[in-house]
């Protein structure tokens, strides 16, 4: 096997003041190269797109490769596939890291698909194990598992990485990098989907992922009614609601408030947590909490064990109370 | 006009029934007969996208009662007892349930997982229009079967959609992802992944679950069949292996409070108001 060591980052922007994953990932695979003893290489798609590639230096890459053409002005999938496939098997990165966003999580498993190579969803942490390999650290088997995992073959070693898992190193104004730019390759195909419209209309509840406070509710909540005091408490408290999956489902709450691996990752500084068993899709989007209060009144509850402070009793009774405290000790 | 058969194959997982999954919302309850294994939600959902297609005015030059000829096929690759979700696609309105079940295809990754649902797809059923499949299915949620099977067919795709009509073979989606509503099109055959989109879904009677288990609709489909050669080992044969699994420790002081609502709501900010109020960003009485 010839690869080299390279750690290649997508550059997924289009999202860009909203979405900062791919400064996140740049900085993971900043660390990761430390100990493989590679370069860390931004890849960037579009046109018009310079302040992109700075951004990406200014981050943590040494190198970038950059399309920079009208024909790759919109994001397609089947054209940006088809030109990070050929890089790959021209330039043979040793691993390929893909930000989870809607984009990422559809363009990643076709690149691997093609590439025939392995690719783990929505990793929680990444590692350089003593042989040189990525450990891929993912929730798994539907229960409150972690596994971890290799492509002990196939390169590149591909993994996609849920926006707000890694931190964004500061922005570096003395960073250099070297700027790679590339031609078109010969024979794109023509895209077989064809985008009729595309308008930008963020979802709600963006500050999710921001908020220093944040309120979830499960299904111990009891009802979509009782539910609604989350909304009470989070307003009080300056915090936003956040959701499990039961929860979304029954439509006490939008699917943009959903906390877990197909939702939202969070890092309050402080977490409750009324209701909540804790299936480790739930868990693995709030590890990065500093401080979690969680009710419920099953004790031995997994979302209990992780929790700073465990409270045994009604979820529901006990927001009420808290809604009361807050209220008698805010001073106007 | 010779009357054409619209082919449409569902791809639908069996998925273990752990602690966040659905529940009756009206009851509250959870769903206890489920408890060995569901179909998965968006699979579900899924199926309903393409029993909807049916209740769609038909083009022209088809039927002439408004409803197009669709015949659907549930397909489903997993262990045998996999075979209960696909009686149950059947007494959801599927025309019939194909289930590829084989030791040496236990343990595959998704790359190898649509390969095989690809060689099925290919050598059984050459004539699909539309492959539908649930966006993230709710126990591993990679995402990823969808998209590699699109890719192992060589048909184009739409991910994540919210809604998708035919006329003809061009397949309109919609769809909101990474903050852009967006709506398109793609001419057939295709794939498209449904997006669950928050609607809670009903499930089959016992009673249709038994009638289509009485009936012989699901067809077994084993390796050989298949074709997939003496030393295919799924297990082996996938791209990634799991290393080790382990439980994620509780790396917290867990402290346990007990008592009434208002006794642990009072200590709770006696003890630790201070951290509350800062993270709050109001300085809070008592603190």
């Amino acid at each position: 096997m010839t690869t080299n060591k390279d750690i290649w980052v997508l550059g997924d922007y289009r999202n860009y003041f909203r979405s900062r994953v791919t400064l996140q990932i740049l900085a993971r695979a900043k660390s990761l190269a430390a100990k493989n003893c590679g370069r860390v290489c931004a890849l960037v798609f579009g046109h018009g797109v310079d302040e992109y590639v700075g951004e990406y230096i200014a981050h943590g890459a040494d190198r970038v490769y950059v399309m920079d053409q009208p024909r790759l002005k919109e994001y397609s999938l089947e054209t940006y596939s088809f030109l990070l496939t050929g890089l790959a098997k021209r330039l043979q990165p040793d691993i390929l890291l893909v930000g989870a966003t809607r984009f990422g999580q559809e363009i990643a498993p076709r690149v691997a698909k093609a590439l025939n190579t392995g690719l783990t969803a929505d990793c929680i942490d990444l590692e350089i194990d003593e042989n040189g390999r990525l450990v891929q650290i993912a929730p798994s088997f539907g229960g409150n598992l972690i596994a971890r995992i290799v492509t002990p073959r196939a390169r590149p070693q591909m993994a996609t990485v849920r926006p707000g898992t890694f931190h964004e190193l500061p922005h570096d104004y003395d960073a250099t990098g070297e700027v790679v730019n590339l031609d078109l390759p010969e024979g794109i195909p023509e895209d077989r989907v064809r985008c009729v419209r595309s308008a930008y209309k963020p979802a709600t509840a963006a500050g999710l992922e921001k908020a220093d406070i944040v309120i979830t509710g499960g299904r111990g909540m009891g009802s979509k009614g009782k539910f609604k005091k989350l909304f009470e408490l989070a307003r009080l408290m300056n915090g936003e609601v956040g959701a499990t999956r039961p929860v979304v489902y029954s439509n006490w709450i939008g699917h943009e408030s959903l906390v877990g691996q197909a939702g939202k990752h969070i890092r309050p500084k402080v977490l409750f947590s009324f209701g909540i068993s804790g299936a480790i899709q739930h868990t693995a989007a709030l590890t990065d909490a500093d401080f979690i209060v969680a009710v419920n009144k099953n004790p031995n509850a997994t979302m209990m064990k992780l929790a700073d402070v465990a409270i045994v009793a009604d979820a529901n009774q006990v927001c009420s109370g808290i809604i009361r405290a807050v209220r008698e000790k805010i001073r106007d | 006009m010779e009357k054409k058969t619209f082919n449409i194959i569902v791809c639908i997982k069996q998925v273990p029934m752990v602690s966040e999954l659905p529940w009756n919302a009206k009851t509250g309850t959870l769903k206890r007969e489920l408890a060995q294994g569901m179909m998965d939600p968006s699979s579900r959902t899924a199926l309903e996208a393409g029993l909807g297609l049916r209740q769609e005015p038909a083009p022209e030059g088809q039927r002439e009662d408004g409803a197009q000829d669709i015949r659907i096929t549930a397909l489903s690759m997993g262990p045998p007892m996999a075979e209960e979700v696909l009686h149950q696609a059947v007494a959801l309105g599927a025309d019939r349930g194909v289930l590829l079940t084989d030791r040496r295809m236990a343990g595959a990754d998704t790359c190898l997982t649509s390969f095989i649902l690809g060689e099925y797809i290919r050598k059984f059923e050459p004539g699909t229009d539309l492959v539908l499949c649930g966006a993230q299915t709710s126990d591993s949620e990679t995402a990823q079967v969808g998209p590699q099977l699109a890719c192992e067919l060589d048909i184009p795709a739409v991910g994540w959609a919210k809604d998708i009509r035919l006329d003809g073979t061009v397949l309109t989606a919609e769809r909101h992802v990474d903050d852009f509503l967006e709506t398109l099109e793609m001419d057939l055959p295709g794939l498209v992944t449904i997006d669950h989109g928050g609607s809670a879904p009903e499930y089959a009677g016992l009673a249709g679950v038994q009638a289509a288990f009485e009936s012989s609709s699901v067809e077994i489909v084993d390796a050989d069949r298949l074709g997939l050669g003496r030393g295919f080992n799924a297990l082996k044969d996938s791209p990634t292996r799991i290393v080790d699994v382990y439980t994620p420790a509780a790396q917290k002081e867990n402290r346990v409070l007990k008592g009434t609502a208002k006794t642990v709501v009072d200590r709770l900010f006696k003890e630790y108001g201070k951290i509350i109020s800062s993270a709050m960003g109001k300085d809070l009485k008592g603190e």
